[in-house]
């Protein structure tokens, strides 16, 4: 393979929230959202990211964007520390990091127009104006399959499908480079995910778009990505090509996820055998000591509860955080 | 085996400001005994509302079943008293809905929730419905069952307070137990939990199960027979292998096709259905799926197919044209 340029290397990222319980404790509880997480996203490749809900998925974009600034760690994008920068320096870098929500309707104004929606960003950026930036929103309409003549509708005459496309209008607006699409299809119907997803894909190609695909359906973020990392309890478990990842993990928890799969195949399912894990993801507020994932893990030997594993290279571009990574791979 | 529920040319509609919503239009399907039956379509094609029209749930006004019939132990279910109905629901008949969190009531406890059926339905005293209550908490997979009787709704988590509803659906030992969409708001390997889970019970206790789902991954491994809806109708219904192996129905072929699969080596691109579902406000004259469909023919634009026999026993499909060649059957 070329060698690949990083785009965004995000170096021991943490983002802590604290709990406030009553009005006067002094409560130093916090949620590790996330908790200490390195990884780099390659220009032009789509890194999927999965993991159950509350797992860190969402706090890890948005601090990617300095919409939350980490408790600590760095986002290097194209060279430079996002969390370092600040002010006017900030907003002329994030322009190029845009966010594709989850949620179509409740991410648009529902008092603007589209044509507003897709231009606010050129506004605040200064960078099209008046006739231009009329044609600018045009185009992108066009760019992402909608009729240019709804330039001038409200969102709520759209449909759930149409309404994602206006936020990837939106996203794109300013040329950016590293799009973070946080569960942009999980609202959607099936027949309509696929549209989006295409969109996508051809978008990626057309601009050469980088992405961090944000999901929880592991069969669609295998489909879109080239490596997938697996999130847990905060820290990232596992990261691999994709195909790698789903034919041979090393990583006891992403096993059991991928097996938790099911596969719209009645002739595979009759023989699968399933891991079933048992309980429940633990709380992020005291994780378990040691490895996080030991509470469920079929494996775990004492050692897990007094180390945390290194998250290493197990394989060539194959990490996990696993003391067993060799005999598990 | 039997039938143990006849459902027969069902049609509920909705009175809205936009005019008469035809959610279910004339839907036909027998249930054996035993018999796992998945129901699969996206949102608003009719799956809830034709269901909860058979057990007398859908608000009236604005609802009203108008059309058909629904034999179970030798009554029509669409004819009885919502006092004989209330006898049937629960006890013979129940329902697992889709959001354990607005099914519970929040200021009683788990244990008194959970032994309510038995008690309204046995004439149980408490201590007997209580005993009960606890033995089914524990058959679910609910830890210290009996201690945690006392426990409110939100000290449980997602995963657990779905294995409660189950646990008061199952409580009577009902002949069919009606799951809507049960897993949908749960992580994946919380899903596979309560699917083995039911699985398991399905085969101790010879319930039959209708199963509500959008996920066709979920049907495959489960089902024994599946009813594909699409705009208030059954457009294809076949045993789960012959529905995946030999779809017949655009609509299927469409939604299969949108699926990603987790065993695919090679990049393909998702094939998409255009367009949008309908809108329901009229009951065509025409094929509902015409307006997306890539196989119509001039017939599809003013007459609606008929569920007819295809393609090995038991395989029935509401379309004109035989997608394998292309041409009218
Ligand atoms: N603004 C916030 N304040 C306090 N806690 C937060 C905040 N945002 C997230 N959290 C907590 O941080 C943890 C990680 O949340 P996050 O939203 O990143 O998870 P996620 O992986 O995106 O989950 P999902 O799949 O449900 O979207 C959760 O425990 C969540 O409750
Ligand atoms: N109370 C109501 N008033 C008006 N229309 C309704 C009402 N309940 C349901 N409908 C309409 O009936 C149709 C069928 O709805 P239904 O709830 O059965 O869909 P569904 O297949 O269960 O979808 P989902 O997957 O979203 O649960 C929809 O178009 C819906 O908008
Ligand atoms: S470190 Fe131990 S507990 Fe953690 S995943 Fe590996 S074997 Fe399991
Ligand atoms: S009847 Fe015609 S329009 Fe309807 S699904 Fe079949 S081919 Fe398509
Ligand atoms: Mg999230
Ligand atoms: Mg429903």
């Amino acid at each position: 393979m070329a060698e690949k340029e990083v785009l965004l290397k995000v170096e021991d990222l943490y983002k802590h929230f604290p709990i406030r319980k009553g009005l006067f404790s002094g409560s130093r509880e916090k949620v590790h959202a996330v908790d200490g997480i390195s990884f780099e996203i390659y220009q032009g490749e789509t890194l999927g990211l999965v993991g159950e809900s509350g797992c860190g998925k969402s706090t890890t974009g948005r601090t990617i964007l300095q919409l939350y600034r980490p408790t600590s760690g760095s986002v290097f994008f194209e060279g430079e520390d996002l969390a370092k920068l600040k002010g006017e320096a900030l907003r002329k870098k994030r322009r190029y990091v845009q966010m594709i929500f989850q949620d179509p309707y409740a991410s648009l104004n529902p008092r603007m127009t589209v044509g507003q929606i897709i231009g606010e960003p050129m506004e605040i950026h200064n960078t099209y104006k008046g006739a231009e930036q009329l044609r600018r929103v045009e185009e992108l309409l066009e760019l992402v399959g909608l009729n240019p003549a709804f330039i001038n509708r409200y969102p709520h005459e759209f449909s759930g499908g149409q309404r994602q496309r206006i936020g990837v209008a939106r996203a794109l607006a300013l040329q950016p480079k590293l799009i973070v699409c946080d569960e942009p299809i999980s609202a959607l119907d099936v027949s309509i995910q696929a549209q989006v997803v295409n969109l996508l894909e051809d978008l990626q190609e057309e601009l050469g778009l980088t992405y961090l695909f944000i999901a929880h359906d592991l069969s669609m973020v295998r489909h879109i990505s080239d490596r997938v990392a697996v999130m847990y309890l905060g820290i990232i478990v596992e990261l691999a090509d994709r195909n790698e990842l789903y034919a041979t993990p090393i990583h006891p928890y992403t096993k059991a996820l991928l097996s938790a799969v099911p596969f719209p195949d009645p002739f595979i399912e009759e023989n699968r055998k399933r891991i079933i894990l048992e309980g429940d993801v633990p709380s992020p507020v005291n994780p378990p000591s040691g490895c996080r994932f030991r509470t469920r893990c079929q494996y775990a030997k004492e050692i897990c509860a007094e180390e945390k594993p290194e998250f290493r290279e197990v394989l060539p571009g194959h990490y996990a955080a696993c003391h067993f990574s060799d005999e598990l791979k | 085996m039997s039938d143990l529920l006849q459902v027969k040319d069902l049609e509920t509609q909705f009175r809205t400001r936009e005019g008469n919503v035809h959610a279910v239009n004339g839907v036909s399907f027998n249930l054996k005994e035993g018999e796992t039956l998945g129901i699969v379509g996206e949102s608003g094609c009719g799956k809830t509302v034709s269901m909860m029209s058979l057990l007398g749930l859908i608000p009236v006004p604005p609802g009203k079943v108008v059309a058909g019939e629904a034999r179970f132990e030798g009554k029509d279910l669409l004819k009885l008293s919502n006092e004989e109905l209330r006898h049937i629901r629960g006890a013979k008949i129940s329902v697992v809905f889709q959001d354990p969190m607005t099914s519970f009531n929040p200021v009683l406890t788990i244990g008194k929730q959970t032994a309510e059926p038995y008690q309204i339905h046995h004439n149980a005293g408490k201590a007997e419905a209580y005993e009960r209550a606890v033995k089914y908490l524990e058959l679910v997979g609910i830890p210290n069952a009996k201690e945690r009787m006392n426990d409110y709704p939100h000290q449980f988590s997602g995963g657990m307070r779905q294995r409660v509803m189950i646990a008061m659906g199952l409580i009577c030992e009902p002949q069919i137990l009606i799951a809507d969409e049960p897993t949908t708001a749960l992580d994946v390997t919380i899903q596979a939990q309560i699917i083995e889970l039911m699985k398991k019970l399905r085969d101790e206790l010879g319930m039959a199960i209708i199963w509500i789902t959008h996920d066709l991954g979920i049907i495959a491994g489960l089902a024994h027979r599946v009813n594909v809806m699409y705009g208030g109708y059954i457009v294809e219904t076949a045993p789960v292998k012959s529905l995946y192996k030999e779809p017949q129905h655009p609509y299927t072929l469409g939604l299969l096709g949108s699926l990603p699969r987790m065993d695919e080596m090679s990049y393909r691109r998702l094939v998409s259905i255009d367009g949008l579902p309908p809108t329901l406000l009229e009951k065509p004259t025409y094929c509902p799926f015409e307006p997306r469909c890539k196989y119509a023919v001039e017939k599809c634009r003013y007459s609606n197919p008929q569920l007819s026999q295809v393609e090995g026993e038991d395989h029935y499909v509401a379309c004109w044209v035989n997608p394998k060649t292309g041409k009218e059957y």
